[in-house]
């Protein structure tokens, strides 16, 4: 029997010795890392670290890439995600996404919200409806769009649509949520929003988020990832990272020497 | 400066270019389309003469009994003084002397062959057999025709020995003076209306009264409704065919040889002349696979819907490709299956470019001719019932103009059923291709916002 605090800081997905061509070419080397269950994993760096695609490594959406090869390991609850006889369904059912662009499908707020549920099979008005109440509410999005759920989700303003983009995946009642770059096509105003948002979320879900802003990392993280050139350079508490990083590169990185 | 108004000049010159082809174009297909509608509308809307009604009755059992008898006695009455002129002449012809009493017989009987065009068989004689006959002219600009060949007879001038005998009108009355015959002319001319009784009306039955005699009589139900099989029977089979090959080759095809072959080999197709179609269904599906033993819909259908495909396959994949990519990112990430998110997003949202593309491809399937030449069509038939589409060819509206045009052996007389024929194709390819604007335009409001 494990104690509350002992689940709670355990690791839930481990990544080792992960490497990941395109091709040719090798965009992640020998990465290894943890993510900690229901807190909010930072992954920084400059554009064409890496970053993303370790991200996506995460749900396997990699594998819509043609010629991409992933080696090593990612093990979520200790179950080896890369093997082939993994149903990839379950497993970006279990992991969500939230895209750079916000994406809504052309359909109305409430369909785009029970989509997930929908393919799985769920009928029951009932149970949809419960879900789609929750899930807005817990984007906080409900009151701003209770009044029009079954007007289209395209309607929408750039913040509201990111945050059904959230609604849509946290419907699914995924373990973790994948953040890619989720405000960086926002205003202030809406950043804000989402922000305090992933505050909100990570008492539920396991959330990493990559991002540009480095202030962004600082203010929502618990554990931040520096990457460069594909590798992982620094990892660890997002306090410690910002404040004395033990690499140089990092610290170079954070206070905008480079990048 | 002068590089500036230079490229003004040109700027206007193009500008002004293009406004001109875009009227020169919408000119032509005024000085196209108006004539067709409006005399194809004289099939649907003309002066009717009593004959109409009369046929309408017995062949069609459309018509109030009691009112159409009553106006034939009335024409019967106005007829009376006709025949009784007629018989008179008989009568005085007799006492004549031979070589005079030959030539106005002869004169008499040409007389009687343009009356009973006009007017119909003369009561009393024996029913002809062909149907055309046993009916006057049915709509009064017919009927002035015929009774312009009742008062004059047409005749050559030879005066001029260094040319070719000219055609002139000669008044019949001629012939006929001092007899008591002469009267008839100018009872006729002036007692025309009262013989005829012409009516305006709106005739729906042009298109759901089966043609009778080779069309002299009734409307095109037939080709209609073989249109209809044809153009449904194709889209039944290409539609299907065309989206599941355009998801294959968008969602599925990978980029080597064989799927970069398959795609030229659907641009090639999409040019290949329509008659190469009409002779590939004939030789394929009628010839080796035996669909059918003969010319029938259902061969006809797989032909257009051959040729349709290519245009299909492009129109849907034009319209998938336009689908955002993030939608299926979007609903992969959220558990479905690549088959469940192209039919809950993809599709759905190509929906518009892909109904637009059955909607223009079935306007191309209705007008087609040359493919159903060889697979489908025949001049003369009958409507028919959905399970002999399968074993028998039917009449078109595409074919059967050209036939009615060309082979038809009293072309003339039926001008207005061709007019009608080609009024009723050009509407419904309007109407599809109106219908598929209309298509898009809702689905695309629908679905962005």
């Amino acid at each position: 029997m494990e104690t509350i605090a002992e689940a709670r800081s355990t690791r839930v997905v481990d990544i080792n010795n992960l490497n990941i061509h395109y091709g040719q070419k090798q965009a992640v080397f020998n990465v290894s890392l943890g993510i900690v269950r229901q807190q909010v994993t930072a992954f920084i760096g400059p554009s064409g670290c890496g970053k993303s695609t370790i991200l996506r490594a995460l749900n396997r959406m990699n594998d819509l890439i043609d010629h991409v090869r992933t080696e090593g390991s990612i093990r979520l609850d200790g179950e080896e995600i890369n093997n082939p006889m993994v149903d990839v369904i379950e497993l970006r059912r279990r992991v969500g996404m939230v895209f750079q662009k916000s994406n809504p499908f052309p359909k109305s707020v409430y369909e785009n919200v029970v989509y997930g549920l929908r393919i799985a099979g769920l009928r029951s008005r009932a149970a949809l409806d419960e879900i789609a109440e929750k899930s807005l509410r817990s984007a906080a999005l409900w009151d701003e769009v209770k009044d029009r759920l079954h007007d289209s989700a395209l309607g929408l303003s750039g913040g509201q649509m990111q945050r059904l983009c959230i609604a849509r995946a946290i419907a699914v009642n995924p373990e973790i949520i994948l953040m890619d770059e989720p405000c960086s096509a926002l205003d202030p105003k809406s950043t804000v929003r989402i922000e305090d948002l992933i505050g909100e979320l990570r008492r539920d879900y396991t959330i990493i988020i990559v991002t540009h802003n480095m202030q962004q990392a600082a203010r929502v993280s618990d554990c931040t990832a520096f990457f460069y050139e594909g590798c992982l350079i620094e990892f660890g508490a997002t306090k410690q990272i910002f404040t004395k990083p033990e690499q140089k590169h990092t610290e170079d990185y954070i206070t905008g020497r480079f990048g | 400066m002068s590089s500036r108004s230079t490229r003004r000049i040109l700027d206007r010159a193009f500008t002004g270019l293009g406004g001109f082809s875009t009227l020169l174009l919408a000119a032509a297909l005024l000085v196209i389309l108006v004539p067709i509608l409006i005399k194809g509308f004289g099939a649907f809307v003309f002066r009717e003469t009593v004959e109409h009604r009369r046929m309408l009755l017995d062949l069609y059992e459309t018509g109030d009994r009691a009112a159409v008898e009553t106006e034939v006695a009335a024409a019967a009455k106005a007829r009376e003084p006709v025949y009784a002129m007629l018989g008179a002449f008989k009568k005085e012809v007799e006492a004549l002397p031979a070589p005079e009493r030959r030539k106005l017989k002869s004169d008499c009987k040409d007389l009687e062959k343009a009356l009973n065009s006009l007017l119909g068989p003369a009561p009393g004689t024996t029913q002809p057999i062909l149907l055309r006959q046993r009916y006057g002219q049915n709509r009064w600009d017919r009927a002035q025709v015929a009774i312009g060949k009742v008062l004059y007879e047409e005749a050559y001038d030879y005066s001029d020995s260094s040319q070719m005998g000219k055609k002139i009108l000669v008044p019949r009355v001629e012939r006929f003076r001092g007899t008591s015959l002469e009267p008839l002319f100018d009872y006729v001319r002036d007692q025309s209306k009262a013989m005829l009784l012409p009516r305006w009306i709106f005739y729906g039955g042009f298109l759901t009264h089966t043609s009778r005699d080779a069309h002299f009589f009734g409307g095109i139900r037939a080709e209609v409704l073989g249109t209809f099989y044809l153009t449904l029977g194709a889209m039944l089979f290409a539609v299907p065919m065309g989206v599941i090959a355009a998801i294959y080759l968008v969602e599925y095809a990978r980029d080597n040889w064989l799927n970069s072959l398959i795609r030229s080999c659907v641009s090639t197709l999409a040019g290949v002349p329509s008659i190469v179609f009409g002779l590939f269904g004939l030789a394929f599906f009628i010839n080796t696979i035996h669909v059918s033993g003969s010319k029938s819909v259902l061969a006809g259908s797989l032909t257009l819907g051959l040729l349709i495909l290519p245009t299909l396959i492009r129109a849907s994949e034009e319209a998938l490709r336009a689908v955002p990519h993030t939608y299926k990112q979007a609903a992969l990430s959220l558990g479905a299956s690549p088959w469940k998110s192209i039919t809950t997003v993809i599709l759905p949202a190509a929906l518009p470019g892909i109904l637009t593309g059955i909607v223009i491809s079935m306007g191309r399937a209705a007008g087609e001719t040359a493919p159903i030449i060889f697979t489908a069509a025949v001049s003369v038939g009958q409507p028919l019932t959905l399970l002999k589409t399968l074993t028998q060819p039917t009449p078109a509206l595409s074919w059967n103009i050209y036939n009615l045009c060309t082979e038809h052996e009293a072309v003339d007389e039926i001008r207005h059923v061709q007019y009608g024929m080609v009024f009723t194709l050009v509407l419904l390819v309007l109407l599809l291709n109106l219908s598929a604007i209309v298509i898009r335009a809702r689905l695309s409001r629908k679905l962005r916002v």
